[in-house]
């Protein structure tokens, strides 16, 4: 789609504010509506974009594979990483009380690690699979 | 109505999938709504599209008749509807998943994890191992995806297969050592010897 100006002027204008939008979704999942899993997938859209437009090769030199392929995995470390942290902290597994002095501070620090850990393995196994489907087809 | 152009049913799909998401939204289940709006309308949309593009646009014309699949989706629907007419009503406070944790929940949510939304303190805290299985199924199904249909991608300047046979043998006389961490380079030595 090289080729339709149109749609390469929109999709340049529009990609950081499809990344702004998830990072807000992202951090303010206290707050409203939104978490992790609705973050990663918006993020992970704005690659699917970028990739549909400008084409796969280009996507992947934003996005190279093996960077996808590493934040799989840190997502998912992130998350259990915590959850171990608690253990070592004394508390039970991902009883995020322990986290902080205070109970309340360490059950928002715990929440937000964790929701990041969502948003990142989420997002990343989105950009994979796109990009292995665009790939095959080729 | 028979549809067997595959791009107009995915096209049906997310719509479907939008009118549920405004469904949610009417119920007052903002974050499902969200999750539905976003992965089903959105990303799965998307991701059908690239199978399309991977395999052909029309369904082929099945060589059975649709009778026997017929006649269980209707008795399976008749037995779900007929269940549901022991549930209580809806949005009823004495139905038993309004008087099991979730009072707590509501009146204690605030209090111990200071998060306004209540979706994110159930789902992160609550129940955050049924967040980490989720996170897992997730992480499970990129891997298989990977393994299944990604592609090792080859160096364009690539040696040709004498080259490297003979460049892992010399490697691997001038160091033994390295003969477990390379297997491949191992088992070429075994063929050429």
């Amino acid at each position: 789609m090289k080729h339709h100006i149109i749609l390469r002027v929109i999709a340049k204008l529009g990609i950081p504010f499809i990344i702004v939008f998830a990072l807000y979704v992202q951090f303010h999942g206290d707050f409203g509506p939104g978490g992790g899993f609705q973050a990663g997938v918006i993020f992970g859209a704005a690659f699917v974009l970028y990739a549909l437009i400008f084409g796969l090769d280009n996507a992947l030199k934003v996005a190279p594979m093996n960077l996808v392929i590493f934040f799989i995995a840190a997502g998912l470390l992130l998350f259990a990483g915590v959850g171990v942290a608690t253990l070592f902290l004394g508390g039970k597994f991902l009883d995020y009380d322990v986290l902080a002095l205070d109970p309340v501070a360490g059950q928002h620090l715990g929440i937000l690690m964790v929701e990041l850990g969502v948003g990142i393995t989420v997002a990343a196994v989105m950009i994979a699979v796109f990009f292995t489907f665009a790939d095959r087809g080729r | 109505m028979r549809l067997r152009n595959l791009f107009g049913v995915v096209m049906l799909s997310g719509i479907y999938s939008l009118l549920m998401a405004s469904i949610f939204v009417v119920l007052d289940a903002v974050d499902v709504a969200f999750t539905e709006a976003a992965v089903g309308a959105g990303i799965s949309t998307i991701l059908m599209l690239g199978t399309l593009a991977l395999t052909k646009s029309s369904e082929k014309v099945p060589m059975h008749t649709p009778l026997l699949p017929l006649v269980v989706t209707i008795v399976t629907g008749a037995m779900l509807v007929y269940g549901t007419w022991d549930m209580p009503a809806f949005g009823s406070v004495e139905a038993p998943p309004n008087q099991h944790v979730a009072p707590y929940y509501l009146e204690q949510g605030m209090v111990e994890t200071g998060v306004p939304n209540i979706v994110t303190a159930v789902l992160a805290s609550y129940r955050g191992y049924d967040t980490l299985g989720e996170l897992t199924v997730i992480f499970t199904a990129g891997i298989g995806v990977l393994l299944l249909l990604g592609r090792r991608r080859e160096p364009t300047n690539r040696p040709s297969q004498s080259d490297v046979v003979s460049s892992h043998t010399v490697r691997n006389k001038a160091k033994n050592s390295e003969t477990k961490n390379n297997p491949a380079g191992s088992s070429h030595e075994g063929i050429s010897a």
